[in-house]
This record gives structure tokens, C-alpha cells and sequence, in this order.
């Protein structure tokens, strides 16, 4: 895509700077969400963290220490490199910067950064445990390749990269827990009770994030569906090609009391074995294509995540501006003192006799003034539900785009590999079928 | 390792003498007059009189009437002989279709219908309609045996299928079985001796009672029972001390052969299971694609292409798996069963050669070794064992042209449907870079 923005600077002192501006363009042109186009998207990026480092998780190590809980344990380190991208005039590679973290660390970041981003959808981790082997050597593999993704979203995020914690956690190995721990993100975080609570009673929820939550919930659903019926169907397909492989032996053995059928047997045999041993290589490949589907199971839940933080605030709102009315409400009828709700003051009163002038008066000087409180604490909280809606949903288009384009290269990828899965099926009957036709 | 211990014998001239004198006498057969005197010189058997006269293959004529100690050479089998014979050589044309129900009081079973064209002369008429149940077709095969105890008499198709959830009367189990009668009848009218056996006329042309009355009369129970004690006992005496190296290599081959065929078949029935396997959980992923499809806006034609790819690949591995067990699978099958056969008519021969060697041992000490008993059991060994030689190469060149094209047809129908699959992601993959620069292009414009 061709760029017709001015070429953002290379200097960082400027780079918060222009990046701010370029968010304000942005804030400008949107209308409630529209959607940017690609190319303005595209630029945004350029000043991305991903565009002026270089991030790989390049190896992975067994360790063992002490816990928390000072008990022995045996983990696994990812070594994160990182090197600054020198423009191509300099000709100098700048040193490598390395630093060991284990996947509790990255749990960590990421629930920093979904709690102090809660309207960006944060790109997810690779899965948490399988129900086998940790130390299995091919799902460390994937792992490292999950963790190097993850890094890379984080810092193609417009939003995320900029985050100093961000930062230390790629540049600094020694206290950095402490670091986060420090924000104290923790007691920022929603309660999954108050959150369950707000899904259910909210009234009036942006229609959008309705329909987003029921997209993530069909799109988590259909993917791992898939994803299941791929593995049973490569799993079938290995049983396939892999009996195939039993020809090579018999056909060796039966040429050899055959004279003339003897080597076309012979050679066809190999070309079985052929056969059978490619399979092996088709599949992992395919793994990889199941690992780029997988990471939108689990975005699915960062979705959600969004939504439910949008009907948090908005139920928060209504129940605000719910306490408000009923206080207006018990001002007036203090005031006209009219009783047009029932209210067990109300009933005391008959009871018990009316009250004074003065206490009614203090009563309703302390209403007016919680009144008074209501209403800005009302209007901050409108504020912040707007502003919410606006860069969550802002963030839902740019993942949208992403999602889309992610998973139609993912799509090609897949036929990409079929069609030469069956390029090389071709080549070896072609080769077997010579070997029977001679015999 | 057939070809060690055998002179190569004098080319065969496709028009020889003795040809003529057969042709002479008007077609084939008829032509029994001048030989009758040849086979009393010889004392034969009447089991043996098919043996030479109505032989199609003109060495076996010469090599048991002219020259007994006359090898066939192999190569001048082929040249006259083609291995499914040609049109222009038949005359003897027998399909077998047409499976119906009978149910009796007693039971419930199925009948074929075999229908007979021929041209030869020894049919009364030139076209036959009979029914016909697989216990008539084991009648066959057990008078075939019985009268020609060292030829190679075809497979049939197994009373019961221990394999696979086919049902006895399924209509899967019902044609394949059909399919294998045909070819066993077909295999009998290709062959050279077996075509003019006059119970296979019988099974041919007979009404079903005049079947049932032919049935009873013959050698009967204990006659058979006679040569499997023979056989048995033969067997039990262990390798036959006298058995020629030529027929001790058989035995070998055939050894190693039956063992091979047999882990084949197992092989074969295995790729199938695994493929119809494969199948089934591709029925099922195609769809979720689909599915997944209608919550997508972007993607959704995407998605939709994919589903459709893989179900055409669906249907294509469902013809790779048709294709397996239409070719691969029967003949695999029917060489099992054949290894069985060739090691039944190795034994017979050794039990033939046995009677031989037990009364030259009886006689050895009478001085009596010229008699005119031993004479007629060693002619009696000689044809046999030229006749199993005969039958053998002819078996050994079927099985290796019938090995040749079933396998190479293997490999043409997996061509097939990797072509198939391939040109299925190939145009999906040329679908979706269109779009691309479509989308590309409408980008760029303001």
C-alpha cells in the first residue's frame, strides 16, 4: 500500500509527540467508530514500537528454583531478544539486547495491560497448559512461536506499544514485578461477581457490543469446533498415508521370488515409503495453520472482555442515575411535603408525628447536596462511558481488520498447502505407477 | 526360478501337424476318433481324455500324445496364447447377472442367472439361459478337481465373509459374490483343458432337474474321500523323497508367495478402512466452514470457497475408495485364495508321485520293476506333472499381468483424485488473489 502521509521521524524525543497528533487526527475524522481507512491505519503503525525494534522469543531452557512458597520447581525460560532497527544510511547492526522470562511473567503483562486498557482488545496469549507435558519439547516449541506473536501484536498495537511497563518488560530483567505491581492495576480490576452482576441487570447496552458479544461467542464456538474435526481429520489422513508404508517391506520380500516383477516391485515399494514418510511434514505444517486459527479462539475472549467492561460502566451509569432520581424524589416530596412513594420515613412520620421544620430542612439541605454530587459524578460517569464506547470501538474496527485480513491470508495459506500436498501425491504415483507398468 | 532345470523345447509352429489332424476332423470337437487309438496305447484314464484331445494349446497336445519327455518352453506359450484370450479366439461367451430371491419352506437363498453364447458344435444349440445357486457352482468346482487333479481350477468366492459388517444376503455381499462367479466361469471357459469338461457343459446348458439328477450320479462321497485319505496320508509321509527340483521350487514359491498375498490383502483392506475413515471426518468439516461463514462479512466468501474445496475432495476420495474395492481388493482376494489352491494341487501331485513311489517300494524287491502297473503309474505322474507345469506358467503369467494392471490402476486412481483436489485448490487459490487485487484497487481510489 502506497503512503502518501509525510514519513514519520526517526528521532524519539518527537515521537510522542507526532504519535499524539496523529491521534488526534484521528479522534477528528471518526464519526462514532467509522472506519479508518487502511492507509491512515497503516501509517499510525509505522510509529509503532514493532517498526523500531526488532522482538524475537528466540530460545527456550528448562530451569528449576524455588517458588513463592520456597518449594523446588521445574519451569521453562524464554529468552527475549531485542535489537533497534538502524535505518540503512547508518550500515552499523546495533547490539543485541537479551533477557530470560518464564510464562507467568507474561501472564502477568497481559493482565496489566487488559486492566489498564480495558477498552483495547488485548491480544491473547498462547494457551495456558495442556493437559500432557509442559517440557514436551514440541509444545514448548509452539509456545516460544505463541509468545513471539504475542509480543509482536503488543507492539504493532498503536496503544499497547507505547506502555512503559511494556517497555521493561522487553528491556529489563531485574524488578520489574515489582515495577507493575507498583501501578497497582490489581485493585483496578473489575470483580468477576460485579461484572456477572452488570451482564445481566444492564437495560440499555450499546446495541454494538451486544452483537460483538454474540459474534465472539459463535466466532469461539465455530473455531474450535474446526479445530477439533482438523485434528481427527489429520490424524486420519496420517493413518492413510502412513499404511501405505507397509507396502515397502512386502513388496521387497515378494520380488524376491519373482524374476521379472521383481524390480518394478522392488522400486514401487520405495516410492511407497516415499508416501508414507511425506505425510509427516504436511502436518506439522498444518499445526501451524491450526496455531493462527487458535489465536483467534482465545482473541475472542479479549472481545468479550471489552463488552463486558462496556456494560459494566454503562450498568454503573444507570444505577447512578437511577440513585439520583429517587433522591430528587425524596427532596421534592420533602419539600412540598407531599408523600407520593411509600418510604418507611413516611410511615414513622404518621406513626410517630411529623418532624420539625428544622429537621426536615437539614434533611433536605444534605439530599440537595448529594443531589449536587450525583449530578457531576452523573456527568463524569456519561463522559466516560462515551469516551469508552468511542476508543473501544475504534479498536474493535482496527481488530476487525486485522481479523479479517489474519484470517483470509490464514485461509490461502491452507490451500496453498493442500495444493502441494497433492503436487507431491502426484510425483510419487506418478513414480509408482512407472514402477508398476514395468513389472 | 521357474525357468532353472527346463530345456528350452523346439519353437512351436502356430500350424503344426498335430493341429491339423484335429482341425481336419471338423471342429474341435469331434475330433476324437484318431486319437482314441493314441490314448489305448497308453492306457489312459478317461479323466485323462480332455487332457489331449480338446486341448487349445497345441504343445500340451504334442508334449502328451507325440512326446512326453518334450518340456514346454514358456515363450512359445506366449506367443500363441494370449492371457485373456481375445474375442477372435473365444467361442464360449458366459455371463452371470440377474441375482434373485427363493424362499422355501425350508430355507431361503439366491439364484444367478448364467447365460451361455457359443459357436462350437458340441452345444446342441448356440445360446443358453439357466439359474443357477452357489452349491451348483461348488458342485463345479469339486467335479473340476476331481477330474483334473493337478490343473489350476479358479477361486470361488468364499461361502461366508469373515470380514467387515456385510451381511449374507446384502446387496453388496450379492454382487460381489456375482462378479466373482462370473470370473470364475469365465477363468474355466479361458482354459485351455477345463473349457471342455463336460461337466462344466452340464452346469451350463442343464434345466435345473436335469441338474439335480446329474448331480447324483458321479464318483460320489467316498470316492472323494478315498483321494483327501490318499492325500493326507501322503502328507503325513512327508516330502516326497522322489518330487522333482522343479516342483520343490513350487512348493517354495508358492510358500513365500501365499504368505505375501495374504499380509497384501490384509494391507489393502486396511488402506480402505483407513481412507473410509478419512472420508467420514471430512463429511463433517467441510460444513463447520460453512457455518462459520454466516457470522462473517469480509471473510465469508473465504470461508465458503474452503468448504466447498473439501467437499469436492470428499467426493474424490469417495472414487479412490470405489476404485480400491473394485480392483485392488477382489483380485488381492482371489490370489489368496488361489495360493490355497496351487498348494491343494502341489499336495495332489505329491500324492500322485506318492502311489507311484509306494508300489515301485513294494515291487522293488519282487524284481518286478517293469510292470505294467508301474508303467501306468508313471505315465500317470508324467502327465501330471506336465500338466501342473503347464498350468503353472500359464497361472504365473496371469498373475503377473493381472498383478501389473490391478496395481498400475491403483496408482491411476490415486493420480486421479490428487489431480482432482489439486485443480479444486488451484482455482479457489486463483478466486481469492483476484479479490485481492480487486480490493487493492478499490482501496487506492478516493
Amino acid at each position: 500500500m502506497e503512503s502518501t502521509e509525510p514519513e514519520p521521524s526517526d528521532s524519539r524525543p518527537e515521537e510522542e509527540e507526532e504519535e499524539e497528533e496523529e491521534e488526534e487526527e484521528e479522534e477528528e475524522e471518526e464519526d462514532d467508530g467509522a472506519l479508518l481507512a487502511p492507509k491512515q491505519r497503516l501509517a499510525a503503525m509505522e510509529d509503532c514500537l514493532a517498526k523500531k525494534m526488532e522482538i524475537t522469543v528466540s530460545e527456550a531452557e528448562k530451569r528449576t528454583g524455588r517458588n513463592a512458597m520456597n518449594i523446588q520447581e521445574t519451569y521453562t525460560a524464554y529468552l527475549i531478544e531485542t535489537r533497534a532497527v538502524e535505518s540503512q544510511s547508518e550500515g552499523q547492526c546495533a547490539p543485541v539486547e537479551s533477557l530470560w522470562r518464564r510464562y507467568s511473567e507474561f501472564e502477568l503483562l497481559r493482565n496489566y495491560l487488559s486492566v489498564t486498557y480495558p477498552h483495547i482488545v488485548v491480544p491473547p496469549l498462547p494457551e495456558k497448559r495442556l493437559s500432557a507435558d509442559n517440557m514436551d519439547p514440541d509444545f514448548v516449541e509452539r509456545r516460544r512461536i505463541g509468545l513471539e506473536n504475542f509480543l509482536l501484536r503488543v507492539a504493532s498495537h498503536p496503544v499497547l506499544c507505547q506502555d512503559k511497563i511494556f517497555y521493561a518488560f522487553l528491556m529489563q530483567e531485574g524488578g520489574w514485578k515489582e515495577m507493575v505491581n507498583e501501578t497497582g492495576f490489581q485493585l483496578k480490576a473489575d470483580s468477576r461477581l460485579k461484572a456477572l452482576n452488570a451482564t445481566f441487570r444492564v437495560k440499555n447496552p450499546d446495541k454494538r457490543f451486544t452483537e460483538l458479544k454474540h459474534y465472539s461467542d459463535e466466532l469461539q464456538s465455530v473455531i474450535s469446533h474446526l479445530l477439533r474435526v482438523r485434528a481427527r481429520v489429520a490424524d486420519r489422513l496420517y493413518g492413510v498415508y502412513k499404511v501405505h508404508g507397509n507396502y515397502g517391506r512386502v513388496f521387497s520380500e515378494w520380488s524376491a521370488i519373482e524374476k521379472e516383477m521383481g524390480d518394478g516391485l522392488q522400486s514401487a515399494g520405495h516410492h511407497m515409503d516415499v508416501y508414507a514418510a511425506s505425510i509427516d511434514d504436511i502436518l506439522e505444517e498444518e499445526e501451524h495453520y491450526a496455531d493462527q486459527l487458535k489465536e483467534y479462539l482465545f482473541y475472542a475472549e479479549a472481545l468479550r472482555a471489552v463488552c463486558r467492561k462496556h456494560e459494566l460502566m454503562q450498568y454503573d451509569l444507570e444505577m447512578a442515575a437511577q440513585d439520583l432520581t429517587s433522591k430528587k424524589q425524596q427532596c421534592e416530596e420533602l419539600a412540598t411535603g407531599t408523600v407520593r412513594t411509600f418510604s418507611l420515613k413516611g410511615m414513622t412520620s404518621k406513626l410517630f408525628g411529623q418532624e420539625t421544620p428544622e429537621q426536615r430542612e437539614a434533611k433536605i439541605k444534605v439530599l440537595e447536596e448529594q443531589i449536587q454530587e450525583g449530578e457531576e459524578q452523573l456527568k463524569s460517569k456519561n463522559l466516560e462511558g462515551r469516551d469508552f464506547v468511542k476508543s473501544a470501538w475504534a479498536d474493535i474496527e482496527r481488530f476487525k481488520e486485522q481479523k479479517n485480513h489474519d484470517l483470509k491470508e490464514a485461509l490461502i495459506s491452507y490451500a496453498v498447502m493442500q495444493i502441494s500436498m497433492c503436487k507431491k501425491g502426484i510425483q510419487v504415483w506418478t513414480n509408482a505407477k512407472e514402477c508398476f507398468s514395468k513389472m | 526360478m521357474e525357468a532353472e532345470g527346463r530345456i528350452p523345447g523346439p519353437p512351436l509352429p502356430a500350424g503344426g501337424e498335430g493341429i491339423d489332424s484335429h482341425l481336419a476332423a471338423g471342429a474341435l470337437g469331434t475330433a476324437r476318433g484318431p486319437l482314441l487309438a493314441a490314448a489305448e496305447v497308453l492306457a489312459l484314464d478317461d479323466e485323462e481324455d480332455d487332457l489331449e484331445v480338446f486341448s487349445k494349446d497345441i504343445s500340451l497336445t504334442e508334449v502328451n500324445s507325440f512326446s512326453p519327455s518334450v518340456p514346454i518352453s514358456p515363450s512359445s506359450m506366449i506367443n500363441q496364447y494370449k492371457f485373456e484370450d481375445g474375442p477372435e479366439l473365444r467361442d464360449l461367451f458366459i455371463t452371470v447377472d440377474d441375482p434373485e430371491s427363493h424362499i422355501t419352506a425350508i430355507e431361503t437363498f439366491i439364484t444367478y442367472r448364467v447365460v451361455t453364447k457359443t459357436t462350437r458344435g458340441e452345444f446342441d444349440s448356440s445360446e443358453y439361459e439357466v439359474r443357477r445357486r452357489y452349491q451348483d457352482f461348488l458342485w463345479l468346482k469339486s467335479k473340476l478337481e476331481e477330474a483334473h487333479p493337478t490343473l489350476i481350477i479358479p477361486p470361488l468366492p468364499e461361502k461366508f465373509i469373515m470380514r467387515g459388517m456385510v451381511e449374507r444376503f446384502s446387496d453388496e455381499f450379492i454382487e460381489t459374490r456375482r462378479k466373482a462367479l462370473h470370473k470364475f466361469l469365465n477363468r474355466i471357459a479361458d482354459h485351455p483343458t477345463l473349457t471342455f469338461n463336460e461337466d462344466f457343459k452340464i452346469f451350463l446348458t442343464a434345466q435345473a432337474w436335469e441338474l439335480s439328477s446329474h448331480k447324483k450320479q458321479g464318483p460320489g462321497l467316498l470316492s472323494r474321500m478315498g483321494q483327501t485319505v490318499r492325500a493326507v496320508a501322503s502328507s503325513v509321509r512327508g516330502a516326497v523323497k522322489n518330487r522333482p527340483e522343479m516342483f520343490t521350487e513350487m512348493n517354495n514359491y508358492m510358500e513365500t508367495f501365499s504368505q505375501k498375498i495374504n499380509i497384501l490383502d490384509k494391507i489393502a483392506h486396511r488402506i480402505y478402512k483407513e481412507e473410509r475413515d478419512y472420508f467420514n471426518e471430512m463429511k463433517e468439516y467441510g460444513p463447520i466452514h460453512t457455518l462459520w461463514s454466516a457470522s462473517e462479512d469480509d471473510i465469508a466468501d473465504s470461508l465458503k470457497g474452503i468448504a466447498s474445496c473439501i467437499e469436492r475432495c470428499c467426493r474424490a476420495t469417495e472414487r479412490r475408495m470405489a476404485g480400491l474395492s473394485e480392483h485392488l481388493l477382489p483380485i488381492l482376494h482371489e490370489y489368496v485364495l488361489y495360493s490355497e489352491i496351487l498348494m491343494g494341487v502341489l499336495k495332489r501331485r505329491d500324492q500322485i508321485q506318492g502311489e507311484l513311489d509306494s508300489k515301485v517300494d513294494a515291487l522293488v524287491n519282487k524284481k518286478d520293476l517293469f510292470s505294467e502297473e508301474i508303467e501306468k503309474l508313471e505315465d500317470k505322474v508324467e502327465r501330471a506333472n506336465n500338466a501342473l507345469k503347464a498350468d503353472w506358467d500359464r497361472w504365473k503369467q496371469n498373475m503377473h499381468w493381472d498383478m501389473r494392471s490391478t496395481f498400475t490402476n491403483v496408482a491411476e486412481n490415486n493420480l486421479r483424485y490428487y489431480e482432482e483436489c489439486l485443480a479444486t485448490w488451484e482455482s479457489f487459490l486463483t478466486s481469492q488473489t483476484v479479490d485481492l487485487h480487486v480490493d487493492e484497487d478499490s482501496e487506492d481510489r478516493p
